[in-house]
């Protein structure tokens, strides 16, 4: 039996990859035999079948069921998989939602679970009416209309959308006893389908003195922000679709900018206004909200990426694992410089890595999904990811990123947002009897 | 790799089509319209002064407006309340962005009127006017005594006052811009 459990379906050895149970990723390609010798460890069912209930129809086995609905949504069972909100009674700032990455699998966001911020309510623009004025340091101010635009070549991305504010209830210096969806739920991800913003520039031409262009949108707040013109020709987007279908309203409906890489609020929703200038506009959001106080008393302008990071979803925070066996370790790795390199996960709180396998496709600027089979042998565990992208950048661990951008005297209110672009290692603590929680290892 | 060669086809397609490009190649389905037609939604304003419009106002003006339009939400003498104080005098201490306040983190003063003229009030955006805006800002400057109590801010006063924290930022990736 023994010889059985450590071999996979091609006969090859399932090593050890690392300390506290993790396996060889290779592993995972035989996964028939792996979960034979789970079964071996003592999960899953008794090979001694006697006593088994006997099976029978259930009722909707026995009956018509629903008609189907126009547009579908997921089943009445699944209504936990929800957002959480930061304004459920709506008062006069702004609201949250953020993603439940405990609940999902893949690399997809749906369209109803993206994340979302919204500083003005959600406006009920309609498409008909709607303007997109590109002027300032142009040959030709041009306007067009959502008619017009769909009109234009068009092309697809994966891309990944992130605050830069996610995570930030890790500027605590106790770990917050909270969901992946309360610490990492601000960011998502999906296909967005468009026109590249440099053809429509082409159209208007550039004075060469344009170094910035300020997007606006059509919200409440008229959401501005500055953005470098060299952005605008690398890989920008006016953005109409979300995983194939129009954007979602409160994912900026009619059109949005999308800036694969940069921080969520710079990707202007509801689109209305782009104004090339010769210098930023210091709006309220570049100029306050997203500069970054340092240590030191200075604060940081412009940042703008997000940069590598990972974090496991599963298991994680609030999750209860159900007596020793075999599991697999999975989480999502990203990167507003590229793609993800490689991930390696550690189940002894870092005192040992194994590099996890990687879900293709590994695009650019999205999320990867890694994975990695482990054997819980009911004693502690730290679990921990860590992601390198292809330019070499690699996620600091949290003390590497407290020495760097210092840590709070407290711990912050869950839905704060007291610093900003934090990208350290998250520590899941496995205890004896099973619960996960969030730890700082 | 399959995905380095196609990154590497895509990007000289790019190359090919913006070098070699005219206008031909594009839909040209954008409507010319000149900036007349553009002046309502251009509330663009530059640190330097660029955009602000004609118009002015005093903190003695600003205060009535203030407490008409704007104390519900931000306290009397804008102190705070359900939204943030505009009006402090404590310093920056340790990381947390709670403390950012007008006075020891704002480093431009056209910030203020931009965002009151483009947001505020919350429940009705741009239905201030420009000398009701420029009146608000000199208030909120001369609360949080950045200016005297009876200057008047303009196009040509609003962008020439010193905010106290101008020159205590880093630009965090330089070749990105």
């Amino acid at each position: 039996m023994a010889r059985t459990r450590d071999r996979n379906a091609r006969g090859q050895t399932l090593a050890a990859a690392a300390g506290n149970g993790l396996i060889d990723r290779r592993a995972l390609l035989g996964r028939g035999m792996v979960f034979a010798g789970a079964i071996s460890a003592g999960v899953g069912p008794s090979s001694a079948a006697a006593g088994a209930e006997p099976l029978a129809d259930d009722p909707w086995s026995l009956e018509v069921g629903e008609p189907m609905p126009l547009y579908q949504v997921p089943s009445k069972f699944e209504a936990k998989v929800a957002r959480t909100l930061s304004n459920p009674n709506f008062e006069p700032r702004n609201s949250h939602a953020r993603t439940p990455h405990h609940l999902l699998e893949g690399t997809t966001t749906p369209n109803g679970l993206h994340f979302a911020i919204n500083h003005g309510g959600v406006p009920t623009i309609d498409p008909d009416q709607h303007r997109l004025v590109i002027h300032g340091l142009v040959k030709r101010p041009l306007e067009f209309t959502l008619e017009t635009l769909s009109r234009y070549p068009m092309s697809s991305r994966v891309s990944f959308l992130e605050c830069g504010g996610n995570s930030a209830p890790m500027f605590s210096p106790e770990p917050m006893q909270e969901t992946v969806q309360a610490l990492h739920g601000l960011v998502s991800c999906a296909e967005w389908t468009g026109i590249k913003l440099s053809s429509l520039l082409e159209e208007t031409g550039i004075d060469p003195a344009a170094k910035w262009l300020i997007a606006e949108g059509a919200d409440s707040p008229h959401l501005s922000r500055s953005v470098p013109v060299k952005k605008a020709l690398d890989d920008a987007m006016i953005a109409l679709y979300q995983n194939g279908e129009r954007l979602m309203p409160g994912n900026g409906y009619p059109m949005r900018l999308l800036l694969p890489g940069y921080e969520g609020n710079m990707n202007v929703k509801f689109l209305r206004r782009i104004k090339l200038v010769e210098q930023p506009a210091m709006s309220m959001y570049e100029a306050r909200t997203y500069s970054q106080i340092l240590p030191d008393g200075k604060a940081y302008r412009f940042y703008f990426l997000q940069e590598v990071k990972s974090f496991i979803t599963k298991p994680s925070h609030g999750q209860t694992l159900k007596g020793p066996g075999l599991y697999e370790i999975s989480g999502i790795a990203y990167s507003g410089t590229g793609r993800i390199e490689k991930v390696m996960v550690s189940a002894d709180g870092g005192q040992s890595w194994a590099q996890a396998a990687l879900q293709e496709p590994v695009l650019s600027k999205a999320f990867t999904r890694f994975r990695m089979p482990w054997h819980w042998n009911g004693g502690p565990a730290t679990l921990q990811s860590r992601a390198w992208d292809e330019a070499g950048n690699v996620q600091p661990t949290r003390a590497e990123f407290v020495a760097a951008r210092g840590e709070l005297t407290k711990p912050p209110p869950i839905l704060g947002f007291p610093n900003q672009h934090y990208n350290s290692i998250t520590s899941w603590g496995v205890a004896s009897d099973g619960e996960v929680k969030h730890v700082y290892a | 790799m399959f995905t380095l060669e196609r990154a590497a086809f895509t990007a000289s397609l790019l190359l090919a089509m913006t070098t070699g490009a005219s206008l031909a190649e594009t839909p040209n389905l954008g409507k010319p319209i000149d900036e007349a037609a553009i002046a309502a939604w251009d509330i663009s304003i530059l640190p330097d002064g660029t955009g602000l419009p004609k118009g002015s106002g005093t903190p003695a003006q600003g205060a009535k407006i203030y407490a008409e339009k704007c104390t519900a939400c931000h306290g009397d003498n804008g102190k705070g309340g359900a939204a943030a104080a505009l009006v402090s005098d404590h310093g920056l201490a340790g990381i947390n962005a709670a403390q950012k306040t007008i006075r020891n983190f704002w480093p431009y003063s056209t910030t203020i009127f931009d965002f009151i003229r483009r947001a505020m009030p919350f429940q009705m955006p741009r239905s201030l006017t420009d000398d009701e805006v420029y009146a608000l800002t000199a208030y909120i400057l001369a609360e949080n005594k950045l200016i005297g109590a009876n200057d008047m801010m303009d196009a040509q006063t609003l962008p020439k006052v010193k905010m106290p924290n101008r020159d205590n930022f880093i630009i965090r990736f330089p070749d990105r811009i």
